[in-house]
């Protein structure tokens, strides 16, 4: 792979350690509110106004959260879910749902739960969880993939918690070894109920924050539940979508189309905070499959505006078309470089673009897509002093080793 | 990709390597006392107060400590790439998860390995002197540093994209692996002019503790080989490189050995490695990094002095570490390997052990099953009396008093404590993944 430098790119070796200029701050705040937008929309804009009261009526608890915003944050919690952790709306929507872990959550359930979220299936496990107030408690986690009909895509998850009744000194079976009971079989939500993946384990002793607290196996009463939840759920979701025509099944349908970008690269993509997009040359006129919050921002475009389009609607008079046809080349020729050129937004002001275009392959090893990276020239280097060369490498290096676990699993 | 000849030789880890042996003025930019202190390197200084984080650093919701080493490193990594640096394009090997329970993971890479061997030492010692003449780190051209990575006094980590070497004290640089396994595969060498030897000791490995802390991805682990156990290069360094899947080992079930209070212990936790091809101890908890970075030292350098090779695996940020005394060299020597595992010649190294194996020709790559690399790794494990008696080393040597809780019948326990069943709680302490 040669880097073509097609004009020199100075590094901008800035000392004097400024504040970062007024539009990155700007741009932050705009992304920020952008994210609120996309936040408040991810229920309504696939299944209507009539969804939020709809869920509000459901007794149980369950957060429903959109892995397609970066941060894959929850976009609804139930009444039920903020009376049993102790948290307000406003606490909880937007966030993570990392957020309701702690120290002694045990480390495994949460690798369980992100290979789920990865492999895009559902998943039942017992989570230590904590509520606002701090204190732990066990509840019965149950997740399930929401998939598009028409492109078989993920585009929220829903996750139901049962809480876990204690009860005292169960007995353990025989003083047999314990075996971490992992199995990756998917749970089917109809009604031969696989296997079920609750976690035994007991707490120490000296584990400071859970004094003697214990637990077992999760009931079949509490199994039974949460499948029913998420059932009643997923149902209601699955009826409104039918409202805005945008439906939505359990199961992901063969996709006629393109195959869409799995959540879970969606995933990993989303915390570069960096201006990128991804491109697929396997595709006709080279779409963009993927683009990041801070894109948009520079460019002033929407996602669905730019998602399918080639990234020429940058271009405009004022750019190059000796330095254009130099890209074209390179990228015919399976090779990265690097440019400037002269770049409009969507409110037709003009930046100077420093772009660094890299061929990215996949877990198999095969060339994928293209990865390209925007800079706007007027940015300096960050307080940490890295060259804006230097941090455009580490997106294409971290979009690489997205890429790289990508097709590698044995799923489904 | 040329297919090169296959041929049981060590890896390169270094382009500089496989001309070593000749005699070289240096007349170039070479990491040696004759260039390196007049040169400048990009300069990472860590916080060195930092305490075992109690949570893990959130890297998504937070990105500037843990995205400006991803972004150093990886963009630095990705820079070398586009310079050619690197023997081969790691991106287009194949990966996969082998099915099964254990989800090992398999790579085809037929371009890890030499043409013509280097020159090597013998390997039924733990323990060899520094040889200046062979080659080792600072006879490597200052293209393949990356930075330098070195403890501070502040409270926060500093950036310097080009400090003058002149006048460093403790000199520790992270480097590329001309060979990489994975995207971003590197080598941290601690005090690169002091010259040591593949041995740990404990200032060395606490470096390594903060690399992994630094870095707050679970995902970037850090290994090291001792000589015997699969180390290419007598010069003391430890590898690195992020893999978005998690380890076999990892998820193996461990077993809490209790532990009677005393001083030694520091609030470190021992377990035992369960369910698993290889026997191992895993470390955890410890009052501060360094405490958990002394308990595992001082174990290795029982090993070191009982001359058993090993293998150390520093996985989740730094919370856990994983030791693997093994025997596969001597069980090469003495003609006790079977020819069809010696035929995929996988040497298996820390990696391999942890299940991320490395295969050289297709057919193995293709044919790659479960069983295969359970008994590949079966292979390097000490047999469970052989073992237990080097955990009995280990612990007299750490200062550890292993405690054996009865077990009145299988239902009850005796007393109170719930931990005196075999089925252990598989309890980690401190922190948890994030969700992603």
């Amino acid at each position: 792979m040669v880097a073509l430098r097609l004009c020199p790119i100075a590094t901008i070796h800035d000392h004097t350690g400024t504040l970062p200029p007024p539009a990155a701050a700007a741009m932050a705040e705009e992304m920020g509110s952008c994210r609120d937008r996309l936040i408040d929309q991810s229920l309504t804009a696939r299944y209507s106004g009539w969804i939020l009261e709809a869920l509000d009526e459901l007794p149980d608890n369950f957060l429903i959260t959109d892995p397609v915003i970066s941060g894959h944050p929850i976009v609804f919690a139930s009444r039920g879910f903020l009376a049993m952790s102790g948290y307000a709306w406003e606490e909880v929507v937007g966030r993570n749902g990392r957020i309701f872990q702690g120290p002694a959550t045990d480390w495994r359930s949460v690798m369980e739960i992100r290979e789920a979220i990865r492999e895009e299936r559902t998943l039942q496990i017992r989570l230590l969880n904590y509520r606002n107030d701090g204190t732990p408690h066990w509840i019965l986690f149950h997740l399930c993939p929401v998939f598009a009909m028409e492109d078989g895509r993920v585009i929220h998850f829903v996750a139901v918690q049962v809480p876990i009744l204690r009860r005292s000194r169960c007995s353990r079976s025989g003083a047999r070894e314990m075996i971490f009971g992992a199995c990756r079989n998917e749970v089917r939500l109809d009604e031969d109920c696989g296997c079920n993946l609750a976690v035994d384990s007991f707490l120490d002793m000296d584990n400071k924050g859970l004094d003697a607290e214990e637990s077992c196996k999760a009931s079949d009463r509490e199994k039974e539940k949460a499948l029913n939840a998420a059932n009643s759920v997923l149902s209601t979701m699955t009826h409104y979508s039918k409202l805005t025509g945008r439906v939505v099944c359990t199961k992901r349908r063969g996709s006629a189309g393109i195959a869409p970008l799995s959540s879970s690269l969606n995933i990993s993509l989303g915390r570069i905070k960096q201006s990128f997009v991804l491109t697929n040359p396997h595709l006709p006129d080279m779409p963009i499959v993927y683009a990041s919050d801070e894109f948009l921002s520079l460019t002033g475009y929407s996602r669905h505006e730019v998602l399918g389009c080639n990234c020429r609607f940058l271009n405009g008079p004022g750019t190059d078309a000796g330095v254009l046809q130099q890209i074209k080349d390179c990228i015919r020729a399976e090779q990265a470089c690097s440019a400037r050129l002269l770049n409009h937004r969507k409110d037709g002001s003009s930046f100077g673009n420093l772009l660094h275009i890299s061929p990215v392959r996949d877990a198999s090893g095969k060339f994928a897509f293209y990865v390209e990276v925007q800079m706007d020239e007027n940015l300096k280097r960050d307080e940490h002093g890295l060259s804006p060369k230097m941090r455009q490498l580490g997106v294409v290096g971290q979009v690489k080793v997205a890429m790289r676990t990508l097709s590698s699993r044995a799923g489904p | 990709m040329e297919r090169l000849t296959i041929k049981r030789v060590p890896t390169v880890l270094s382009n500089y390597q496989e001309d070593a042996a000749e005699p070289r003025g240096c007349a170039r930019n070479c990491l040696g006392k004759c260039c390196l202190p007049a040169s400048k390197l990009p300069l990472y200084v860590f916080k060195s107060d930092a305490e075992l984080p109690v949570s893990p650093s959130d890297a998504a919701e937070e990105p500037r400590a843990d995205f400006f080493l991803n972004s150093l490193l990886l963009g630095q990594w990705e820079d070398r790439m586009s310079r050619g640096l690197f023997r081969y394009d790691v991106t287009t090997c194949e990966t996969k998860v082998i099915p099964g329970e254990q989800g090992f993971i398999a790579q085809l890479n037929e371009g890890r390995h030499l043409k013509k061997r280097p020159t090597e030492f013998r390997v039924d010692r733990v323990l060899q002197p520094f040889d200046p003449v062979k080659f080792n780190f600072t006879k490597i051209g200052q293209e393949e540093a990356l930075f330098r990575f070195e403890a501070g006094q502040g409270t926060k980590a500093h950036f310097f994209e080009s400090a003058p070497v002149d006048g460093a004290t403790s000199l520790s640089v992270v480097v590329i692996n001309v060979s990489p396994i994975e995207y971003g595969h590197v080598l941290l060498i601690p005090r690169l002019l002091d010259c040591l030897p593949q041995r740990i000791d404990a200032e060395c490995f606490l470096l390594a503790l903060h690399m992994a802390a630094e870095a707050g991805n679970p995902y970037f682990r850090l290994g090291y080989n001792s000589l015997g156990a699969f180390a290419t290069i007598n010069h003391l360094h430890f590898q690195a490189y992020y893999l978005s899947l998690p380890f076999p080992v990892e998820k193996a079930p461990m077993k809490k050995i209790h532990m009677a209070k005393g001083l030694a212990n520091s609030g470190v936790k021992v377990s035992l490695l369960m369910n698993y091809p290889v026997r191992g101890l895993v470390y955890e908890g410890g009052h501060t990094l360094k405490d958990l970075a002394d308990v595992v030292a001082n174990s290795c350098i029982c090993l070191q002095e009982n001359n058993i090779p090993f293998n150390v695996l520093i996985s989740d940020s730094g919370r856990r570490i994983f030791l693997f005394p093994q025997c596969y060299a001597e069980k090469q020597a003495l003609g006790e390997v079977s020819q069809e595992l010696l035929d995929t010649q996988v040497n298996p190294a820390v990696w391999e052990i942890s299940g991320h194996m490395v295969l050289k020709r297709k057919k193995d790559y293709e044919e790659a099953s479960e069983d295969y690399a359970w008994s590949l790794l079966a292979e390097v494990s000490l047999s469970k009396e052989r073992f237990q008696e080097v955990k009995a080393y280990i612990f007299e040597a750490t200062g550890l008093v292993e405690v054996k809780v009865e077990l009145v019948d299988g239902n009850e326990s005796k007393g109170t404590s719930y931990q005196s069943t075999p089925a252990d709680s598989t309890h980690f302490s401190e922190g948890c993944l994030v969700l992603q």
